[in-house]
Order: C-alpha cells, then sequence, then structure tokens
C-alpha cells in the first residue's frame, strides 16, 4: 500500500465529508504535552523510511535464519517478502527462541474497558466520538464488581482501558480504578490515552506497572488521514509514551502497529525497533508486542485488514519474536481460536480470556442496572477463562497468571 | 552411607544437583524433582501463587528444600524486599538472589547483588546469589556472608555449556564457599565436566524442561553429576597433551 492511498474498507460517505474538512497541524505539540529530549522518533522513523522490503532476496533470509541471534538488518530480511518461503523454517527458530526465554509458560489476562468516551476522530474505530454508538463510564462502584466477577474466575493480571477522553475519564478516574484494581489483581496494566511522565508516575505509584500505546501507524502521513481530530491526533506525542512511561517508573511496555492501516511491513518493523531502541536505552524494561489486525466496527462490518492474511500475521509476529526473543507478544481476541492456539505454540506468550470490548459487562450487577456502553471493536475468539486454560494445557502448555511481584 | 555431603548454610544434602522450576508444566515437576534426586528447587517468588488455583508449591513433593529466588528484582532494594516476603509467605531462610537490570541477556548485577547478600545475610538468610563470575565480586560475597556462590556457566536459557569455565575455576581454586554452577548448561555432560572441575552442584532449568522426554532427561543429569563428583573425589588423571612429553628429556643434559 503507498503513502497516498488508504484502506478503503475504512472510509465511508461520513467521514470522506469529514476528511475535506481542515486539520490541525499532526506534528506539532498541544500546550499541555510534554516534550521530552530523545532521539528515539528520529532513529525509529529514519530507519523505517530507508527500510525497502523489496530489496531483501533469499540469501539474506537463509542468513538471518543461519545467525544465532537476530540483528537488525536480518530483521529486516525475515520481515520482507522473500522470506515467505521460509515461513515453515522462521516458526519454527521461533518457537524454539520462545522456548528458551519462556519454557511452556503462556501468560494470561484480561481487559477491563471502564470508560468508552473518546474525543478522538480515528476513522477505523467504533469508540471514535463521530460513531453513534452508546456510551458509558463506570462509577467506582461498578468498576469494583467488574473487578470482583474476573477476579474470580482466577485471573490475576488485569489490564485496563478507557476509550481516549481527558475530560471524561482523567488520570485521577483512572488512578482510583487502578488502586481498586490492586485489591484484586497482582499485575495490572493500562491502555490509556498517553500521557505526561508525571501522569504516569502517579498512575504507577497507583499500582499499574504496564502501559500499551498502540502507535496504529508509523507512516505520519498516513497517519494524519486516519487520525482526523482529537489529542490522538499528535503523531509525537503518541509515539513517545512508551518512552515517558519508562521515565515516570513503569516497568514495561507495549507496542503495537495495527496491521492493515498501512504498508505492514513497515508498520511491523518500526514497532519492532521502537521495542528494540527503547530496551537498549532502558535495559531493565521489559518490552511487548500486541499484534491486531485491523477489524469490524459497529456502523461499519466491511473494515478488513486488507493484504495481511495469516501468513502475514504469523511472519510479523515470528520477526518480533526473533529479534527481541525476551520479549512478551500479545495475540488479541480478535484473532480466531485456531489463529490463536497456533500463535501461542509458535511464538506468542500472552493470551486475553474471557474479553468482552465493551463497558460493564462482567458482573451481573452491571449487566441489570443497564451500565454497559457498545464495543471498541467485534472479536473472534470468545472463549472464557476456564475454556482458555483447558485449552492451553491440551497444547502441552502451561497457564500462568502472575509472573510478576510488585515491589 | 554417603559421607560426601553438600552443606549450606549448615544443612546437608546428599544430591548435588539443584533444579530450576520456571519453566515446567507444573504436572511435570514432581517427575523431574524424583527422576533428578534433587533435594532443593527454586522457585520465583513472583511465580507462586498465593491462594488462587494451579499452585506451583502444590506440585513440589515434601521433603525437598525450596529456593525461592528474587527474579524480578532490579536493584538490591527490590531482591530484599521480594526475599522478605518470601520469608512471610513461609518459603523458608534459604533465598536465591537474582538481580538483572537488562530484561535481553538477563545477566546478574554483581554489584547490587553484593549489597543485597551482606543485608540479607545479616537478616539470617541463607544467601545463595547469582553472579557473573568474577573474583573480586565473589571475594566480596564471602565477606558479605553468602553462603555459596552461583556463577553463570553460560547466559541464561542459551543451553551452550562451560562458556566461562576459566573463570569459574578461578572461583573453585579461591573461594571457600561452595561454588554452583547455574544457568547455561544444556546438556548432562557439561554438567558432569563442571562437577570434575570441583564444581559443589549444578543447577539446570531450561535443557530439562524443553527436553523431549523430561523425568529421562531428569534423571541422565542426575547420573552425570554423579559421574563428574566421583571423578572429582577420585582425583583426574593424568591427561596428555600432543607433545607435552618428550621422548628425550630436554633437561636430560643436566650434568649437576
Amino acid at each position: 500500500m503507498s503513502d497516498q492511498k488508504i484502506n478503503e474498507s475504512i472510509v465511508t460517505d461520513e467521514i470522506r465529508e469529514h476528511m475535506k474538512e481542515n486539520r490541525i497541524d499532526h506534528m506539532t505539540y498541544l500546550p499541555d504535552m510534554e516534550i521530552i529530549d530523545s532521539d528515539i522518533q528520529d532513529r525509529v522513523l529514519s530507519a523505517m523510511h530507508a527500510y525497502d522490503p523489496e530489496s531483501y532476496t533469499a540469501a539474506d533470509v537463509r542468513r538471518a535464519l543461519d545467525h544465532e541471534r537476530i540483528s537488525v538488518e536480518d530483521f529486516k530480511a525475515l520481515l520482507s517478502p522473500a522470506a515467505q518461503p521460509f515461513l515453515e523454517e522462521i516458526a519454527a527458530k521461533a518457537r524454539a527462541e520462545k522456548q528458551r526465554y519462556f519454557g511452556n509458560s503462556i501468560y494470561m489476562m484480561t481487559p477491563l474497558y471502564i470508560s468508552n468516551y473518546c474525543e478522538n476522530y480515528c476513522i477505523y474505530c467504533g469508540f471514535n466520538c463521530h460513531n453513534k454508538i452508546d456510551r458509558a463510564k463506570l462509577d467506582e462502584e461498578s468498576i469494583e464488581r467488574e473487578l470482583k466477577a474476573i477476579a474470580k474466575t482466577g485471573l490475576e493480571e488485569i489490564l485496563i482501558l478507557t476509550g481516549e477522553s481527558r475530560k471524561m475519564s482523567d488520570v485521577e478516574y483512572i488512578g482510583n480504578a487502578v488502586k481498586l484494581a490492586r485489591k484484586y489483581f497482582r499485575v495490572i496494566g493500562l491502555e490509556i490515552y498517553p500521557v505526561n511522565t508525571e501522569e504516569y508516575r502517579y498512575l504507577h505509584e497507583c499500582g499499574a506497572d504496564y502501559v500499551t500505546v498502540f502507535q496504529e501507524t508509523y507512516n505520519s502521513a498516513k497517519y494524519e488521514t486516519l487520525h482526523l481530530a482529537g489529542h490522538k491526533r499528535i503523531f509525537p506525542y503518541r509515539l513517545n509514551a512508551q518512552e515517558r512511561a519508562l521515565r515516570g517508573g513503569m516497568r514495561g511496555v507495549t507496542f503495537a502497529a495495527l496491521l492493515g492501516l498501512d504498508d505492514f511491513r513497515k508498520d511491523a518493523f518500526a514497532t519492532g525497533i521502537h521495542g528494540y531502541y527503547l530496551q537498549q536505552k532502558y535495559p531493565a524494561a521489559e518490552i511487548g508486542f500486541s499484534c491486531p489486525r485491523l477489524r469490524p466496527i459497529i456502523n461499519n462490518d466491511k473494515i478488513n485488514p486488507m493484504d495481511v492474511h495469516e501468513t502475514q500475521l504469523l511472519q510479523v509476529v515470528c520477526a518480533y519474536r526473533l529479534l527481541l526473543p525476551s520479549a512478551q507478544i500479545i495475540v488479541s481476541s480478535r484473532e480466531c481460536e485456531r489463529v490463536r492456539n497456533n500463535l501461542m505454540n509458535i511464538c506468542a506468550t500472552k493470551v486475553s480470556a474471557g474479553v468482552d470490548t465493551g463497558i460493564g459487562r462482567h458482573s451481573q450487577e452491571n449487566i441489570q442496572e443497564e451500565k454497559q456502553g457498545d464495543e471498541q471493536f467485534e472479536i473472534d475468539d470468545r472463549r472464557d477463562y476456564r475454556e482458555m486454560y483447558d485449552a492451553i494445557e491440551k497444547m502441552g502448555l502451561q497457564p500462568v497468571m502472575s509472573d510478576y511481584i510488585y515491589v | 552411607m554417603n559421607t560426601d555431603k553438600l552443606i549450606i548454610g549448615g544443612h546437608e544434602f546428599d544430591s548435588r544437583f539443584i533444579l530450576g522450576s520456571g519453566k515446567y508444566s507444573l504436572d511435570l515437576i514432581e517427575a523431574a524433582v524424583k527422576n533428578a534426586g534433587a533435594q532443593i528447587i527454586t522457585l520465583a517468588l513472583r511465580r507462586a501463587n498465593q491462594g488462587g488455583q494451579a499452585n506451583i508449591l502444590d506440585y513440589i513433593p515434601e521433603g525437598v528444600t525450596l529456593l525461592p529466588n528474587t527474579s524480578g528484582a532490579r536493584n538490591a532494594q527490590e531482591a530484599v524486599r521480594i526475599a522478605r516476603l518470601s520469608r512471610e509467605l513461609g518459603c523458608g531462610d534459604f533465598v536465591k538472589i537474582e538481580i538483572m537490570r537488562d530484561t535481553k541477556y538477563l545477566l546478574p548485577d554483581n554489584e547490587e547483588t553484593v549489597k543485597a547478600t551482606e543485608i540479607l545475610a545479616k537478616e539470617g538468610f541463607v544467601v545463595m546469589p547469582y553472579m557473573y563470575p568474577d573474583l573480586n565480586t565473589a571475594r566480596d560475597l564471602y565477606n558479605a556472608g553468602a553462603a555459596t556462590v552461583m556463577p553463570l556457566a553460560a547466559p541464561i536459557g542459551t543451553n551452550k555449556g562451560l562458556c566461562t569455565k576459566e573463570f569459574i575455576q578461578i572461583l573453585i581454586d579461591e573461594i571457600d564457599l561452595p561454588v554452583i554452577v547455574d544457568a547455561g548448561i544444556g546438556k548432562p555432560s557439561q554438567a558432569c565436566e563442571a562437577m570434575e572441575m570441583g564444581a559443589a552442584a549444578v543447577m539446570a532449568n531450561t535443557a530439562i524442561a524443553t527436553a523431549g522426554n523430561i523425568p529421562e532427561m531428569a534423571e541422565a543429569f542426575k547420573l552425570a553429576i554423579e559421574a563428574g563428583r566421583k571423578a572429582y573425589l577420585a582425583g583426574l588423571g593424568r591427561v596428555m597433551h600432543k607433545g607435552a612429553a618428550a621422548s628425550s628429556p630436554l633437561t636430560g643434559f643436566l650434568r649437576d
């Protein structure tokens, strides 16, 4: 996909009209956004621009596979079209690396959406502020009900998510949710709008230790056409979120490109080296990758990930594993049971279970009191905790609820 | 009766094989411990469920000494906190210090390890520090009150064997503590070699956890470690190097 072309499955007539309107400069920070002194963005983007996936040959892939440790150059070869015929061998190497670092362990977690109010206009996302969906924000009592209901299943790790609205879900609100979560969970991650270093520090002190931010695409020109309004439109503030989170004391950060928005090979490359460079700069940081593909949303069931088929998804996930063997790799419930099982067997280390991307749907009381909001995207793998646990065991793997201690 | 005991912090053990538990399916741990004849098993405290289901502690056979480790600690302070928590949870006084501030290679931070050892030894822990094999650090650990030193043979999980052999040998020769070779041992022959060198014990995890048949590999390690120990005690015979003994002695000309 070229810089200019857009994944047509995303675009509706309404969006087409909005795209004609004037938009703010996506590369200029807004006044409340912290600017950190860092060269990571320049390094990631210049490496990505220099990467030409078509220039790699079978010989380059062979050389990469023969190396014990994968260099950035090898990573480029493994993500190239030339690597596709080697996928079986790549998968075997990725599996061996996963076993070396993680043995049989597969970590389990679930996301908890506490609010779906959003100020952004990301044209592919179900939460976007122009999409007419039922909005909801859980109060503390409802959050605690959800936490209790999830904890009852046996899960010990939770990822707290909000739509990206500072107004509707401010840092204090999220911090309070984290404090409640600490009563029931050992591992707490956040997937919220990017915040400043001191705000990350506050959330860390509340009990969160992991931060996930999807950059969606690292192609800033394409990013601009997909994120038409809201804070999220500011590309560099988002790209530097993980570094701010680490400076704020978080233990780990997760990276992702939403595959299908742009040239997936370049986006996957940028995602990988973003994690790689930050790990070099902050050696104690635990790096994670999430590997989402585009999914249908409410009011647009046609959205699809274009040229990112299962083959390409596997290639990307294996390349991440080989570049950073110790990285946590999460496979979203956007993928079907068959794909997730096989990715766990080969290269992924973490799965979600009992997923609902809507609001207030875990506890019976919240459901009865109709505190729910609509979901962010359609999930595919609907297995609950027990089904997932059993499936992992059946594959000869070990479900692990927590490998973490809050110190 | 076996008189060749491994003594750590005043506790006696017959087995010289320490088993790591982190990478197994839980139902295989028991078989691995049994076939390996292991009397000490390490346990990442961060992995030990405090309640909940599938508690790893339920899978560790009775009579086995738990060696909780501080993995996840990034500095001395965190390691100390984890060790104290471990004691509060009833995991005993043994603690293996693991401090890593590099998530890529998982190499131990020797300096922080010395600091944590000093604090915990004073609090009465039997401290077994995982370390990069450096003689100066090993001396500092001895002075700090460590019960053993646990130098790595190769980076964790690499199964590469005794990459740091020369340096481990220096520790064995110079440090008056049991030297337990930890990390990187990939096959029984490498464990055997470490024991022949005079290591007091060997620890392994990945090599067994990722083997085709876990109980059989556990047993193979047991036998190799016993063989190596026996060879060490017997005193290795002279190994001739090519050209090492000239048929006409170079000193044959000497008259007085």
